[in-house]
């Protein structure tokens, strides 16, 4: 029992946060500043902090991710991180020459006060930042909310990029939340299909999904053009998928630049899908083609056939609040019960939805923003359940309870593929559907006595 | 095999140094080039010099990481009982959380395995504006109610100093309050120092401070042992502690692969300190002897010989006859199986290159290895290594002492007025010096290298590109950050922090499972599957018939 110390009784706890179900803003600012092209994302704080988000994004990606850091030293944080950004700035023009460095804050250079603005607007004013290149900052604080709030700082740095526009390009802004690259892939392929032009931000897919061939480019094909974001205020729309991870991004084109923009669910699952699409073709003005219908269809086909394996299976979550909202959704209406929710991200409105999705659900349900995987853990001793839904450090729990788990979210550091396979979208269903219904049937062969084993299901 | 296909090319060293200076600005390239060193016998004066162990230039993507992960995440991650509590957000402790690959057999009183727990005080914006003292003390009261533990270890992260939380007195007034818990803290903020190496000084001096020294249980065992600078990452420790135990040596201490609280608490009853990672932990070495009188000596598990010839070592100090016929017992049996399988391996892998860039003490040992299976390495450097580890010994009296080492703490030892106790008579330390025997000693990585390699201080990801553009090795050997960048330039490349997912690689074992390794790495199918049919030859100049 590798976590034996973990006991039934359940007591509060106000000061000591175990086995978390977050961790901090910086690494989602990295990650979303992947997502533009020839972008180079530059941690301005100590060292340790850009080693450790490069490193768990590599374990979780599987591919280079290259971000610089303002190294600071003891000297930098009496005096101020301004001198180390400035060189930090120069050396990376010169040595990488990216079309852009995206800078996010840390604890540390947020704590001494660092003016993030004034440096950028020095660093050009000294002739640091050459002409034609850009230097965008988002303040990441690790000390507020969790690294779903630094990534939705970073798209949002991303948006006040655009330029004031004249007149509308007639495309529409997907800002896709925290998804895997191959996610991304698949929305931009959905809005072709329904014949929407869209501007899609962050883009990872292309930078965090590359080809072996021999060659390294620290900055690959894929990503959001800078003239893409400037033009974005020329949009006639913007969909946000996620309130966490998106939100504020189009609310800020909204209020700047007067794109109007709708709030969804990403679409994990048929219903989240269903409201996306509808919406996509709705600002888009489009019709959606037979092809879309039919994948539709087809998800709507694998749950009649295998739902006799979910009906009333108990489910345990941990994750994210946008994935895990779209997912509890999307096994209610499978005919799950999803009984345990944790996210470690704040956000009352969280515990709100889940509420609302889950109060027909024939068991008693517990659900927790702000909450750990320790509470999660204690919840499933009191409760057990037939399935857990988290991240790579679910396992723990699993092998000690007993239960079967399927990956999702992040960190995934121990099973590869999910950066090719998506899980968004009708086709993405097909994907989650595979992946629990072979958790729970891989268990119920093991677990079958030998009378009971059977070839066919 | 595009990229992977093999040009000879002769560069001259001093142009591939003048080629990896090249693109920097003029301040940077004079600071690298102090870094950059042609590792070459010079008539008439001494070795050439290396800087180490300074300041990163920010902007430049190093591999180094910083001080809390040499404290939290190298140096007491490994231990198995003891409570790891990390005050200060959230992402600090998460990111140390299991990712060092290092094991344990959760071998304390009663089999606590803490290693599975990630705790912190998850600070937020109200604790940096009202400071977080009293969050501590309350996260530190939430630990012990539930867990029980014999000890809780404290760390800071960046802005826990500069807040002014006072760590050290919340964890001495929480011992106190506990009693039967020992509690203690470790001011490693990240922005200390310049690398990792500050936190693995600043985390040796409070183990050594609050834990070593305070068991009251006696080792009796015959050849008693401390092993310093080891942390079975993927299992090493495992390997050596079964080749210790066969040979009939018992290792009272690991710093820190695998270790329990009682270890460190009973390391002064040793009689004999060897240290792996002389980076790490040598000044520990140092202090061990003038608390409590117990000697140290370098030793090497990586490599089957270099595995040997430590054995052999220990066994050379303690003198003992029986001990002495048993060590080379148990290397005659350990030894054919490592020979069958570097024998079969070694015609894939005889000449072919390799570059290793990592640690205080990996990009040494490893060469070891490299040499069994007929490799060359190319070129090679630490992470967060000092002139000491490059140099050798010999240049301690010269290091200066600048600005970013100052601010980390050295202990100052006196013998202990109950515990010292010398191990051996000055006539007979004397005696074994005189026989060749070596004490506190070691060569450092340059000695090792070939004439004309590179040695390349806190190389990062620009450097590691330009070196493989220009050499193009057979394999190449970092962290996990440098992975991909090069596995995207077709050359295969091994994880020497955290071993990919392999290991244990040192000792006898170990080397069967190094040999197979690597022959699988330089020898796979993938690194030939990079182009496909049209992009081998792309104009259609031959006449296609369908037959």
């Amino acid at each position: 029992m590798l976590l034996r110390h973990t006991p039934k009784e359940i007591t509060e706890r106000s000061a000591l946060t175990i086995n978390p179900a977050k961790t901090c803003q910086p690494i989602g600012a990295m990650y979303a500043a992947l997502g533009i092209h020839g972008c180079l994302p530059h941690s301005h704080g100590s060292q340790g902090c850009c080693a450790y988000h490069r490193s768990t994004l590599t374990r979780h990606y599987k591919e280079p991710i290259s971000a610089a850091t303002s190294s600071f030293t003891e000297g930098s944080s009496v005096f101020g991180g301004q001198a180390n950004l400035l060189q930090a700035i120069n050396t990376i023009f010169t040595v990488y020459d990216p079309e852009i460095i995206a800078i996010h804050t840390t604890c540390l250079s947020e704590t001494i006060g660092d003016d993030l603005p004034q440096i950028i607007k020095k660093s050009r004013d000294e002739g640091k930042t050459p002409a034609g290149k850009e230097v965008i900052g988002a303040p990441t604080p690790s000390y507020v909310g969790s690294h779903v709030t630094g990534f939705s700082n970073m798209v949002k740095a991303m948006a006040d990029m655009a330029e004031p526009a004249t007149r509308k390009n007639g495309k529409v802004n997907i800002i896709p939340g925290w998804v895997e690259p191959c996610d991304m892939e698949e929305i931009k392929r959905l809005a072709a299909l329904i014949g929407v032009d869209i501007t899609l931000f962050p883009d990872t897919s292309g930078v965090l999904n590359g080809p072996l061939n021999g060659e390294f480019s620290m900055f690959p094909k894929g990503g959001v053009t800078i003239a893409e974001l400037k033009s974005c205020s020329a949009a006639i729309g913007t969909l946000a998928l996620g309130e966490w991870c998106s939100a504020d991004a189009a609310r800020l084109l909204d209020s700047k630049h007067k794109v109007p923009c709708r709030v969804l669910d990403i679409p994990f699952g048929l219903k989240a899908t269903d409201r996306f699409i509808d919406a996509l073709r709705t600002v888009g003005g489009t019709v959606v083609p037979e092809e879309v219908s039919f994948e539709r269809g087809q998800l709507v086909d694998l749950i009649s056939d295998m739902h006799q394996y979910f009906y009333h299976k108990k489910v345990a979550l941990a994750g994210d609040p946008d994935q895990l909202i779209a997912l509890t959704e999307f096994l209610v209406s499978i005919d799950m019960c999803p009984v345990h929710i944790v996210t470690g991200t704040p956000g009352k409105r969280f515990e709100k939805r889940i509420k609302e999705l889950t109060k027909d659900s024939p068991y008693p349900v517990n659900v927790r923003a702000k909450g750990d995987m320790f509470l999660l853990h204690q919840w499933i001793k009191n409760d057990p359940v037939d399935l857990l839904i988290s991240n790579t450090y679910g396992k723990y729990i699993a092998r000690d309870e007993d239960i079967p788990l399927v990956r999702f979210g992040f960190p995934i550091l121990d099973r590869q593929g999910h950066q090719y396979f998506p899980t968004v979208g009708y086709k993405g269903g097909l994907r989650l559907l595979e992946k629990i219904l072979s958790a729970l049937l891989d268990r119920a062969d093991r677990d079958a006595p030998e009378e009971k084993f059977e070839l066919v299901y | 095999m595009g990229f992977a296909k093999k040009k000879v090319v002769q560069w001259d060293p001093v142009d591939i140094k003048a080629e990896l200076l090249k693109k920097y600005p003029a301040k940077v390239a004079r600071k690298r080039a102090k870094q950059i060193m042609i590792n070459e016998a010079q008539e008439n004066s001494p070795p050439p010099e290396i800087v180490a162990n300074v300041r990163t230039i920010p902007g430049i993507i190093t591999m180094r990481g910083c001080t809390y992960a040499g404290c939290k995440g190298v140096i007491m991650g490994p231990t198995s009982d003891i409570v790891n509590l990390v005050h200060g957000p959230i992402g600090c402790s998460f990111y140390a959380w299991l990712t060092r690959r290092n094991q344990t057999s959760a071998s304390g009183d009663n089999n606590e395995n803490f290693i599975t727990y990630c705790m912190s005080t998850d600070m937020q914006d109200s604790d940096i504006i009202f400071g977080g003292e009293k969050k501590l003390a309350a996260a530190i009261q939430e630990a012990y109610d539930l867990f029980h533990p014999k000890a809780i270890a404290v760390f800071a992260t960046c802005p826990v100093g500069l807040i002014g939380d006072d760590i050290h007195t919340v964890a001495r007034n929480m011992k106190e309050k506990l009693g039967d818990c020992n509690v203690f803290a470790f001011s490693c903020e990240g922005y200390k120092g310049v690398s990792q190496s500050a936190g693995h000084h600043i985390a040796n001096n409070q183990v050594f401070t609050h834990l070593v020294g305070k068991s009251d249980r006696p080792k009796t065992d015959r050849f008693k042992i401390n092993l310093l600078g080891e942390y079975n990452i993927g299992g090493d420790g495992f390997e050596i502690d079964r080749i210790l135990k066969k040979c009939g040596i018992t290792n009272i201490a690991t710093f820190s692969g695998n270790s329990t609280y009682d270890q460190f608490a009973s390391a002064n009853q040793a009689d004999l300190s060897c240290v792996m990672c002389h980076r790490s932990i040598n000044y520990v070495a140092d202090m061990l002897e003038v608390k409590y009188g117990i000697p140290w000596i370098k030793v090497n598990f990586i490599g089957a010989q270099a595995t040997a010839k430590s054995l052999r070592k220990i066994a050379g100090y303690f003198g003992d006859p029986e001990l002495t016929a048993r060590v080379e017992e148990v290397i005659a049996e350990e030894m054919p199986e490592v020979e069958a399988t570097r024998l079969d391996v070694r015609p894939r892998t005889e000449g072919k290159t390799a570059m290793l860039f990592v640690g205080g003490s990996r990009a040494h040992h490893y060469q070891e290895l490299f040499k069994e299976m007929g490799m060359k390495t190319i070129a090679a450097g630490y992470e967060f290594a000092h002139r000491d580890d490059y140099e050798g010994r010999r240049v301690l009296p010269d290091l200066k002492v600048d600005a970013d080492s100052r601010n980390i703490e050295e202990i100052h030892v006196e013998p202990d007025p109950e515990l010292y106790r010398p191990r051996k008579s000055a006539e007979e330390m004397q005696a074994l010096t005189e026989s060749g025997y070596e004490f506190k000693d070691y060569e450092g990585l340059n000695a090792d290298m070939d004439e004309g390699t590179l040695v390349i201080d806190d190389l990062n990801q620009y450097e590691a590109e330009k070196l493989v553009e220009i050499y193009k090795p057979d394999l190449f050997c970092a962290g996990i950050k440098e992975k991909f960048s090069i596995q995207k330039l077709g050359i295969p490349m091994k994880q020497l922090h955290s071993y990919d997912s392999g290991g244990p690689y040192a000792g006898f074992r170990g080397a069967v499972n190094f040999y197979r390794e690597i022959d699988r790495l330089v020898n796979s199918r993938v690194w030939g599957l990079m182009k496909a049919p049209w992009q081998e030859n792309p104009e259609l100049s031959a006449t296609y018939v369908w037959e």
